[in-house]
């Protein structure tokens, strides 16, 4: 690999789906751009390596994309996730230009998947990437690759020299050597800070410590907190993060989409000292697990026992772990540390509650409890058929809400209110402009990827050039 | 107790597999590369035979590799094609027949060469024995040129008796393979799943990476090498299949006796044939020298490169003495390109071919699923 540059047109912070996006449309405007990815090559895309689809808009049935999706259902269905915290004038160019996105991404290498089996019905507002989020920043990669962007992994981008608003050079340590580079623009794509536990904690105190990072480790947020400090605005709730319930035994980082648990809605949910402490059954599990995290987070220590009995064990997706397992309540709780007496009152107590319904675990059934706080509303059925299992859950953060405010050009607000003249953003770290709160499929890689091209477009004909 | 008594027995490669494959099958992000994911996620337990099918299914193409977010360095480790590869060369060694014949498959690159070498210097001693070195170094034109040097009977019986053979072995694998599933026998002739298998191999469908676009092969790049290369070979060696084919009906049927005019069904086939047994084997090789062992099976690479050589060295021999029959040259490269055959077919059963039977044996069995033939109970 040639030395490392001083002086590029476009310098893109992060390696991930969005950045990579703004390399592409950046390069090919006719700039000369640098790539800077912290990690190292076989760990690279940030948390696009975890995901799966995106959503976009379309008038007609596509390759890869059946129906309709039109602008105002789009919409609609941001505003209900985000219950209003969002910008509906960004939200609205965002879904636009989605339409455009699966061509655009097309052309670029990225491959779809024709029609998704399985049990998830995305298929007419979601494009599935065939082979997941790491072949689409494979292929994004191929690309930059052959464009010539000069990528450079293992390379942290420490600090953003920043005069009045005006973005000068960065300051790296790339392979364990420091560098300075200048450049005309520069597009932060690095991410949120989920994977910064000490910032985690200053929203969540120790409880943070015991959260599991479901994506990258290398999203700790170093140059949010810069551009914070060098009167860039913000945007989103600093304290709020995506967290969903996880099996408890994942990985501390990158565990990704294989440590879900699809089991609590036909389970119970017992905290440290064997309680129940929310409805199970409230409603199906894709419209609730994002909830759960936050749940779980409130508990003592962070966790929560799921369990269940040999009834419904065919009910939900098999999970990586392999549930813990005893024929008796009393002896589940030894294995997993809980006092015996109080997790077996707690399932007499369920058992008790549980009124006679038409069990159905595919439509919002009369399987409910009666007389007892919190209640299941659904799928109850008592706990009585050997062996029982648990799984252990854990607030698992996706991503972080925190992030620089933008405009229309993708450009940072300065804490003045004027847009800065060569400062973009993309991805993660700015996509709380539109998704203030709530998450709905696919629309993270969506803003990254419009966000990204429109950051690559401006920097390339920034007005420092 | 039963199931812990069953697991005991495994192999770390099955117990690997399965460890590999609870987690794909929790994830599901490539189910669109492959017949192995589609078949894998309709089953909620792993049964040893089934990791079998599973493993034969695998084409090798590696896509799902360098696309996996759990791959090395990730903690969990994935690399599962790697693993298959491993399976798949124990099923090798399960369905062999007869069954102590099996070791065969281990240190088979050593074992083939042996054998190719001791089949050519076989011929060739009996030739220099059997026949008066004025007739071997002679030159020979006309009907029956070639029968000059080895006689009609002994090619007829050896050829015949060892093609047999060599057949009977790996139907009897097929057999154990196919009896190791859900279906019955009779279920391989079903129209639909079977003509569905015909085109998945004319085409090699699954060395297209589920784009078109080819497998990996030494990086997260896609190429059609692989395939293109196959296709030479694969209908190279059915070529010269038909071209032995028509020679044997040419002499039995019409009385025309070898060596045939260049312009004839035998040669112009064996010529096309042989082009593709020189191209596609080379290429393979050169592929898989640049290939990313990781996700392949490093262990086997003898058992490939000895197979790839052997077709190649047979083309090669066939085109010499193409060039060369009217000269003295032929009796000797006759006996050479027969060496070459005859070691061929003899370790044809306990070869790199046995994977095209049980690959298309399961690919023949996943039409079935797909179209979810009703399977009788294993054990009824």
């Amino acid at each position: 690999m040639a030395g490392f540059p001083r002086h590029v047109d476009v310098v893109v912070v992060g390696g991930g789906n969005a950045a990579l996006c703004a390399a592409i449309s950046a390069r090919e405007a006719g700039a000369d751009v640098l790539v800077l990815e912290h990690a190292y090559k076989a760990m690279r895309g940030g948390n696009s390596r975890h995901t799966r689809n995106l959503r976009a808009m379309h008038r007609a049935p596509t390759a890869t994309l059946t129906g309709s999706y039109s602008e105002e259902e789009y919409w609609q269905d941001l505003f209900r996730v985000t219950e209003g915290n969002t910008n509906e004038r960004l939200a609205r160019m965002m879904i636009r230009k989605s339409a455009e996105l699966l061509d655009w991404l097309g052309e670029r290498g990225v491959r779809f998947q024709p029609a998704l089996r399985g049990t998830l019905s995305l298929g007419r507002t979601n494009a599935f990437f065939l082979g997941g989020g790491r072949a689409l920043v494979n292929a994004l990669y191929l690309t930059a690759e052959k464009l010539g962007i000069k990528v450079f992994y293992d390379t942290e981008v420490r600090e953003l020299d920043i005069e009045d608003g005006v973005f000068r050079s960065a300051k790296v340590v790339s392979r364990g050597f420091a560098y300075e580079v200048q450049a005309d623009a520069v597009v932060v794509a690095s991410g949120g800070f989920q994977a910064n536990i000490d910032w985690m904690k200053e929203a969540w105190g120790d409880a943070a410590g015991n959260f599991i990072i479901r994506g990258t480790p290398y999203n700790r947020g170093r140059i949010l907190k810069d551009l914070m400090a060098k009167g860039v605005k913000t945007v989103g709730d600093p304290a709020q993060c995506h967290a969903v319930a996880i099996d408890a035994r994942a990985p501390e980082f990158d565990g990704g989409i294989v440590t879900r648990l699809d089991c609590v809605c036909f389970s119970i949910v017992v905290n440290k000292d064997g309680q129940r402490f929310y409805d199970e059954g409230e409603d199906f599990w894709p419209k609730r697990y994002a909830i759960w995290g936050r749940l779980v987070a409130r508990q003592p220590k962070q966790i929560g026992y799921a369990i269940i009995d040999a009834k419904v064990v065919g009910n939900f997706m098999p999970s990586v772990f392999p549930p813990i397992e005893a024929d008796t309540i009393v002896g589940l709780a030894g294995l997993l540390g809980l006092d015996p007496l109080a997790l077996e009152r707690t399932v007499a107590e369920f058992n008790a509650a549980v009124k006679h319904g038409t069990y159905n675990s595919d439509a919002l059934d009369d399987c409910c409890t009666e007389g007892i706080q919190p209640p299941k509303t659904h799928w109850a059925l008592p706990l009585d058929v050997p062996p029982y299992y648990a799984y252990p859950l854990r607030p698992g953060i996706t991503f972080t809400y925190l992030g620089v405010k933008v405009n229309e050009k993708a450009q940072v607000l300065l804490d003045t209110g004027v847009a800065s003249k060569n400062i973009y953003a993309t991805g993660e770290i700015m996509a709380g402009n539109i998704l203030g709160k709530g998450y709905c499929a696919g629309t993270g890689m969506s803003i990254g990827s419009v966000f990204g091209r429109i950051a690559g477009e401006e920097a390339a004909c920034s007005p420092m050039q | 107790m039963l199931s812990n008594a069953i697991k005991s027995i495994e192999t770390p490669a099955v117990e690997e597999a399965r460890r590999v494959m609870a987690i794909c099958n929790a994830c599901r992000y490539c189910e669109g590369f492959c017949a192995v994911f589609p078949a894998m996620e309709s089953r909620r337990e792993l049964a040893t035979a089934d990791l079998g099918y599973l493993a034969n299914l695998c084409h090798n193409c590696t896509a799902c590799y360098h696309a996996c977010q759990y791959a090395p360095p990730h903690e969990f480790s994935l690399n599962l094609p790697g693993v298959l590869a491993e399976v798949r060369a124990e099923t090798y060694e399960k369905y062999a027949w007869p069954a102590p014949f099996a070791k065969l498959f281990r240190r088979n690159g050593a074992i083939v060469s042996m054998l190719a070498a001791f089949s050519i210097a076989l011929i060739l001693l009996l030739t220099f024995v059997l026949q008066d070195p004025e007739v071997l170094f002679a030159e020979h034109t006309g009907a029956g040129a070639f029968y000059k040097i080895i006689g009609h009977g002994v090619i007829a019986t050896v050829a015949g008796s060892i093609l047999l053979y060599s057949t009977l072995a790996l139907a009897v694998g097929f057999v154990k393979f196919w009896r190791d599933g859900i279906y019955q026998l009779s279920d391989v002739a079903r129209p639909a799943s079977l003509l569905g298998a015909i085109k998945d191999v004319a085409t090699l469908k699954y060395l297209g990476g589920g784009h078109g676009d080819g497998c990996n092969t030494k990086d997260e790049s896609f190429s059609n090498q692989r395939r293109a290369y196959h296709q030479l070979m694969m209908w190279g060696y059915i070529l010269c299949f038909g071209a032995t084919s028509a020679a044997a009906a040419y002499e039995y049927g019409f009385g025309w006796i070898a060596p045939y005019p260049f312009f004839s069904l035998p040669v112009l086939l064996g010529t096309l044939g042989g082009v593709g047994l020189l191209i596609g084997p080379a290429g393979l090789v050169w592929v898989k020298l640049q290939s990313d062992p990781q996700p392949m099976l490093v262990q086997q690479f003898g058992m490939d490169y000895a197979f790839l050589a052997l077709l190649f060295f047979i083309s090669l021999t066939g085109f010499l003495l193409l060039g060369l029959r009217a000269t003295s040259a032929m009796g000797v490269l006759l006996a050479l390109h027969l060496g070459f055959v005859l070691a061929l077919f003899l370790v044809l059963p306990y070869s790199k071919f046995v994977h095209a039977v049980y690959r298309f044996a399961a690919l023949i069995r996943f039409g079935l699923e797909e179209r979810r033939e009703p399977a009788k109970d294993a054990f009824s």
